[in-house]
């Protein structure tokens, strides 16, 4: 037996060190646990070294892109160059520290406005693996950071956590095949659970044939998953089919969109709502003033066209017959008008190009006045704004 | 580096004994790792390469030890599991076959021939890619796909990485 384990050392090793690794497997596999002290020292070995690569990524990238990269550009100046490189450098550093405190501000905005306790952080590697959706962010359980936290940006929703090392932190995002998250529609009638396909879209699934998604209507989380809060942004459709025995409805990502550097880990969540509209960045109308009532009303232009509904046809009737008795509506200061000669002195049907009369103009025509009006609440509503005012 | 044909396939043990000195064990790997970590976050386009397997690969192949050469192996598989959301040992299993099979390859073959090092690079990447699909699939009852030509093409970009990074590693090495 000796002489055979002698003979085959090498092939008996082999076989141990891969039992042993097939042991550790299956114990993960079976008991669904991690070996938590081996992912601990690689981490804790590795994150110092990837902080130092960042550090230094931080400080020689703006040098690189702005100036060495530039230095070629300006080869033809180069009698100016001497002059101008200290200033250029002085350039580069203010840009940088720029960019980091724009960055920051951005994040602190969002911070400070959304009721959950948020903790900020910087993505500083990616998993080891091929197609791995992980990264890992340079906050960690000393931090605050739990295993399950959420993590979003201003955007939308980034992943969650699923490692938290005394330096550092896993995130599992929302692309990774792993994944899932609750959502719904804005207004709540759709729900449906969030899954990452390892590609850049992601997939909402269970959502009934006979709900009714429309391309490029926005999902929010739901809440009832227990690790994000209600509302925030995920994603707006990008395809929607039906299947079976669910539709198959395909998101783009809103939090993924610009790229990973600084996050935002939820340490403590509060639902919020339900934004009526997406919280992007957006061009907003904004509707010309309405007409100045203390002002008389200019006389409609030719070619204006006549008041077309009901209610104002009814106005104008009444007017004309107040007209022809010499009555003035509200002012009170003569007796009602005569109602019953009302259809006698109704005026003739206008044509559609007709000019508007005179007594009929001094009130404004009603696509004068409610389209702006109407227009004006939409941008509001969509920016979230109460009706009736007006952002520039 | 010029060879005869003949001189190609013979042992290395006939040829000059080169060592690596020990401080190049732990920072080359490390250095690996880290690479995978940190550079596909801003090189997209770098995903293919697994520079894990790549040192593996060189560093079993130049031991001449099969023990040397699957704990090597087993020991960078391991780190990058860690790094990793898959449970610990599925890139340390494929990585200690890849360190075994590297190290007897390199113990009975001449293996500082450019094209024979492309050669390895390429197989034993494909080799590393089915091993771990076949381990997804029996081991962790995942449906990966089974994407050959994606493995063919990395495998091949690889090879000729790997044939760079190795002749630069060459330069880390002291005959003794």
């Amino acid at each position: 037996m000796e002489s055979f384990v002698n003979r085959y050392r090498n092939l008996t090793i082999l076989l141990l060190v891969i039992f042993a690794q097939f042991l550790l497997l299956a114990v993960q596999v079976k008991n669904d646990q991690d070996v938590r002290i081996i992912r601990m020292w690689t981490v804790t070995a590795v994150t110092p070294f990837a902080r130092v690569v960042e550090l230094l990524r931080g400080g020689s990238v703006g040098f690189i892109r702005n100036y060495i990269l530039l230095h070629d550009e300006d080869a033809e100046n180069r009698r100016l160059r001497d002059q101008v490189g200290h200033l250029k450098l002085e350039n580069i550093f203010l840009k940088n520290e720029l960019n980091t405190a724009e960055r920051a501000k951005a994040l602190g905005v969002f911070q400070a406005r959304i009721p959950s306790k948020t903790l900020a952080a910087t993505v500083i590697g990616t998993g080891a693996g091929s197609n791995a959706k992980v990264v890992y962010v340079d906050a960690g359980s000393t931090g605050g950071v739990e295993r399950g936290m959420a993590v979003v940006t201003p955007d939308g929703i980034v992943g969650k956590v699923i490692a938290a090392y005394p330096t550092a932190s896993e995130i599992l995002l929302a692309t990774d095949s792993d994944f899932a998250a609750g959502v719904m529609s804005p207004d709540g009638a759709v729900r449906g659970t969030l899954k990452g396909q390892g590609t850049p879209l992601l997939k909402v699934d269970y959502v009934p044939i006979q709900e009714k998604v429309q391309v490029g209507e926005w999902f929010y989380t739901s809440g009832d998953d227990r690790i994000f809060p209600r509302g925030f942004p995920v994603g707006v459709v990008r395809s929607v089919r039906d299947a079976q025995p669910f539709k198959e409805i395909l998101l783009d990502p809103v939090g993924l969109q610009r790229g990973l550097e600084d996050v935002l880990i939820i340490t403590q969540g509060v639902h919020q709502d339900i934004p009526p509209t997406p919280v992007a960045d957006q061009p907003v109308y904004i509707a010309p003033p309405p007409p100045d009532e203390s002002k008389p009303a200019a006389p409609a232009a030719a070619g204006a066209a006549p008041p077309i509904t009901e209610a104002d046809k009814l106005r104008l009737e009444y007017q004309a017959s107040g007209d022809a008795q010499g009555h003035k509506f509200g002012s009170g200061e003569s007796g009602p008008p005569n109602f019953n000669d009302i259809t006698t002195t109704l005026p003739k049907p206008l044509p559609p190009a007709a000019v508007v009369p005179a007594s009929a103009g001094a009130t404004p025509p009603a696509g004068a006045t409610t389209k702006p009006a109407e227009s004006t609440r939409h941008s509001n509503q969509a920016n979230g704004e109460p009706t009736g005012s007006t952002k520039r | 580096m010029a060879y005869s044909s003949g001189r190609m396939l013979l042992s290395q043990s006939d040829g000059p004994v080169s060592r690596f000195r020990a401080w190049v064990f732990i920072v080359i790997p490390l250095l690996a790792i880290l690479f995978q970590v940190y550079v596909p976050q801003f090189f997209h386009f770098l995903d293919f390469l697994d520079m894990p397997l790549l040192v593996v690969v060189y560093l079993s192949l130049t031991q001449r030890s099969q023990v040397a050469g699957l704990f090597t192996g087993a020991l960078i598989g391991l780190a990058q599991d860690s790094l990793s959301k898959n449970p610990l040992g599925m890139f340390g299993i494929c990585k200690t076959l890849v360190g075994y099979f590297a190290a007897s390859v390199g113990v009975h073959f001449n293996v500082e021939n450019t094209f024979i090092r492309l050669l390895l690079s390429f197989f034993f990447y494909f080799f590393h890619q089915c091993l771990y699909w076949v381990m997804q699939r029996m081991l962790l009852a995942q449906q990966p796909p089974f994407d050959y030509r994606s493995w063919l093409l990395f495998g091949a970009l690889n090879a000729v990485v790997g044939a760079s990074l190795f002749h630069f590693l060459d330069k880390l090495r002291a005959t003794v």
